[in-house]
């Protein structure tokens, strides 16, 4: 099913700082378990409480830079895992960028995002560009191509590429 | 025809085009695909399973066991038994277990040459690039995309320009080099372009060091680091089971560049970067005298035989100081033969270093680790806070000279001082 990327829901603000490195999503001890394993541990070196007490549907607020580091797209498929419905930040790790949509996690890129207050709601319309908070501000989102939104409505590739290979047989 | 970059050049020709601008998105054809034993079989054939997909061509695939081997856990020896399995069922033609780190190993290998395109399952594949390839790293799920299409999208980048002019000093090194660039522009200075390193000083690079460069173009941020190839990269090239590489289609034009920045190689100092970032570079001289428990060469960008002979350079005739352990893991069993013929190795054991295995091990946090509360200056490439052990341990990034200085002294060391 299609995961509507203009969202109406609210969604609650959880703010982390700059330069979150994928070793704080998916730390390098718990890598040997599967995601749901490592979603527990999601973080917990800069906010100890966050896996526990994340829903489904809050969004991170981030500085700078989020998702340094390594290629594990664990980092993503935790946040991912957890329900976390976006990532807002005024820039991304290249790497990480690729593995969200990837793995179908929206990250919306907004140079105000340290606007956002934690456990404030907000709502987000990724089509349009832009964050609505719960005070209505409007702030503006860069532009994501049209096939990244593609990608997150779908869920992620891999389910686009069972849109592409539906007759095939394992060789 | 306006003039190119290497970078524009490279994603063109996988593009089947003629020329991209910067900022275009394109599809490219995949020349060689890397993965290992973590990012991997273990990721990857689920997801071919569940997509009735198969290997678009084995021949363009390399796989190499490098992060979880050798096996430490119950878990380790489940992740490696899939890969090794799955290797053997799909009768892979280039696979290398436990022979080192992927990075050295395929480049070591002759697969990687000059006007490729390729992709790694690890952040750290930008290394290609010292080869004068398009190379850079993706996640699983990416890889998936490409091991079951042949093909990847990428934004054609803008290209930052390094020019180091003039010589480096005895004991700076390439190592130096990028923890200065990267305290100066950040983790994301790179934004995601194609930084190209140019300049006397890095035509002066052997590869190991030029491989050192395109390595940590991860922590600056970049997508791919580019040394264009010359007669340096097909000797080695050569030497290594790809004789005949074309070298001559892979330059920026004249003017080319987007940004440019120059810098003097020869009033660099060796360089620093404490916890818990590599961007926090300072001169050695700012941070030595802190105390060490611990000193580390190894890993894709710190143990290749280069850095193995910085570190001997040091430690002829010394020895570690008391209470202090050095821990050496060359690059690749290549790498570790070459130092053993040499007589490097035995220097470096001499000095009092415990020999580890060719692995990514310790800088992955993955293997053998460091103890609660611990400090290490190490060659790796990143000390980001639990990186290699608890979150309490702290890691200082230094070249190989200067962790093995340190190593000698008990405390952060400038290795001019000893080599003086």
């Amino acid at each position: 099913m299609k995961r509507p990327v203009v969202a109406k829901a609210s969604h609650r603000v959880w703010r982390v700082g700059a330069d979150i490195d994928t070793d704080a999503l998916a730390p390098g001890a718990w890598m040997q378990h599967g995601v749901e394993v490592i979603a527990q541990h999601c973080l917990e070196s800069v906010r100890p409480e966050f896996a526990a007490q994340v829903r489904p549907g809050d969004v991170l607020a981030a500085g700078p830079n989020f998702g340094i580091g390594s290629s594990r797209e664990q980092a993503a498929a935790a946040l991912r895992h957890l329900g976390v419905a976006a990532v807002i930040a005024p820039s991304y790790s290249g790497l990480f960028f690729r593995n969200a949509f990837n793995l179908g996690l929206l990250l919306l890129t907004c140079a105000r995002a340290h606007e956002l207050a934690e456990g404030e709601q907000v709502a987000i319309d990724a089509r349009a560009g832009r964050i609505v908070t719960g005070a209505g501000r409007t702030l503006p989102t860069d532009p994501i191509p049209g096939f990244l939104l593609d990608m997150v409505e779908a869920g992620g590739l891999l389910p686009q590429l069972k849109q592409r290979y539906p007759a095939r047989s394992t060789p | 025809m306006a003039a190119a970059t290497l970078a524009c050049k490279l994603v063109a020709r996988a593009a089947g085009r003629e020329h991209v601008r910067p900022g275009e998105i394109v599809t490219c054809g995949v020349d060689l695909a890397m993965f290992h034993d973590s990012s991997g079989p273990r990721r990857l054939q689920p997801m071919l399973e569940e997509l009735g997909a198969a290997i678009w061509d084995k021949s363009k695939v390399v796989l190499v066991m490098d992060h979880y081997v050798p096996e430490r856990s119950e878990d380790a020896r489940r992740i490696v038994r899939i890969a090794r399995d799955w290797a053997r069922d799909q009768a892979l033609p280039h696979v290398y277990d436990s022979m080192g780190i992927c990075h050295v190993v395929v480049p070591q290998h002759g697969h990687i040459r000059p006007g490729m395109f390729c992709v790694g399952g690890d952040s750290h594949s930008p290394t290609g690039g010292a080869f004068g390839a398009y190379m850079f790293g993706i996640g699983a799920t990416e890889m998936l995309g490409v091991v079951a299409t042949g093909q990847i999208w990428v934004q054609a980048p803008r290209t930052i320009r390094m020019r180091w002019e003039g010589r480096l000093a005895a004991g700076v090194t390439a190592k130096d080099m990028m923890l200065a660039l990267i305290a100066r522009f950040g983790m994301n200075g790179g934004a995601y372009q194609a930084v190209e390193y140019a300049g006397g000083a890095v035509r002066a690079l052997g590869m190991n060091e030029r491989m050192t460069l395109s390595n940590m173009s991860a922590e600056l941020g970049a997508q791919v680091g580019l040394v264009a190839p010359d007669e340096v990269t097909r000797d080695w090239l050569a030497a290594h089971g790809a004789p005949g590489v074309d070298i001559a289609p892979w330059f920026s034009d004249d003017g080319s560049a987007d940004e440019e920045h120059v810098f003097d190689a020869g009033a660099l100092a060796p360089q620093v970067a404490a916890p818990y970032s590599p961007a926090n570079g300072h001169g050695v001289g700012e941070l030595a005298g802190t105390r060490i428990d611990a000193a580390y060469i190894g890993a894709c960008t710190g143990a290749k035989l280069d850095d193995l002979r910085f570190a001997a350079h040091v430690l002829r005739r010394r020895r570690v100081a008391p209470g202090v352990r050095l821990m050496v893991a060359p690059a690749s069993l290549a790498d570790r033969a070459a130092a053993e013929r040499e007589g490097t190795l035995q220097v470096l054991l001499d000095a009092g270093a415990q020999l580890l295995p060719s692995a990514c091990g310790v800088c992955a946090g993955y293997g053998d680790s460091l103890a609660e509360g611990e400090t290490v200056i190490s060659s790796t490439a990143r000390n980001f806070k639990g990186r290699m052990g608890p979150p309490s341990t702290r890691v200082f990034l230094a070249s190989a000279y200067t962790v093995a200085a340190s190593a000698a002294a008990g405390r952060i060391a400038d290795p001019r001082e000893v080599l003086a």
